[in-house]
């Protein structure tokens, strides 16, 4: 998985590509929290348009990341969820506490 | 009546799980398969070897077993290992439920397996290892 880095302000723009299942979970986890230490990152975006493939371990990195920075009041927005990616975000509950945009501006007004 | 089969073995590395998705999603191509029936498959596959890899060998090696069998229309997978094996399985079943929660598992494992496949069947036992089957009806064919 390639994970790109954006900032825009306070918020941390997380492009994510390539599958994110249990293997590539880790260093994924990883290399977000140290961005968003790094930045002093308040809020997340997550943008999945490069994301093909995710399983139950992608709930994890996205809720694990979600309470992090809701520690200090922030939120987390995704954007570009495949059809097979939103059906793993709605069994996991995730839209109950992250929201999905149309695009990246949209989604940092949300934040 | 068409059938065909096919057992693969792979060891308990996570770099094998994409691989092993990607494996079970070829031999159910010749159902002709719609994308989502594709990705339904790849997603209760790679949820299932997770959980041998992490729970069932605990990150040790180990070898993971894939059957797969086409009879007609329906696809039924088998994911087996040789490891700790479940205690509870009706527990484990639960939405939500994880016994590592220290490594961010968010315990939807078997829940992601039931939704997106017609059927799940674990069979565990304690030190032997756990046997996970699933079966999924193609409507396309």
């Amino acid at each position: 998985m390639f994970l790109g880095f954006k900032q825009r302000g306070r918020i941390l723009v997380v492009n994510m590509s390539g599958e994110l299942d249990h293997h590539s979970a880790e260093s994924a986890r990883m290399k977000i929290d140290n961005k968003i230490d790094e930045l002093g990152a308040a809020s997340l975006i997550f943008d999945f348009s490069g994301v093909n493939f995710m399983d139950s371990s992608g709930i994890g990195v996205v809720i694990g990341r979600f309470k992090k920075v809701s520690q200090f009041g922030g939120k987390v927005a995704v954007i570009n969820l495949k059809p097979q990616i939103k059906r793993v975000f709605e069994l996991g509950g995730l839209f109950k506490i992250i929201k999905e945009y149309e695009d990246i501006d949209k989604a940092a007004l949300s934040l | 009546m068409f059938q065909n089969e096919m057992k693969l073995e792979f060891a308990s590395k996570s770099e094998n799980e994409s691989f092993a998705r990607v494996v079970v999603a070829a031999f159910a191509s010749r159902l002709d398969p719609t994308l989502e029936e594709l990705q339904d498959v790849k997603t209760a596959v790679s949820e299932a070897v997770t959980n041998a890899i992490i729970h069932g060998y605990e990150e040790k090696d180990g070898i993971v077993t894939i059957k797969a069998r086409i009879d007609g229309n329906v696809l039924t997978v088998e994911v087996i290992d040789s490891g700790m094996g479940i205690d509870d399985v009706d527990l484990a079943r639960q939405p939500l439920y994880t016994s590592k929660p220290e490594l961010e598992r968010s315990g939807m494992g078997f829940t992601v397996m039931e939704s997106f496949m017609d059927s799940l069947e674990i069979e565990s036992e304690h030190g032997k290892g756990t046997v996970v089957k699933m079966k999924k009806e193609f409507k396309s064919v």
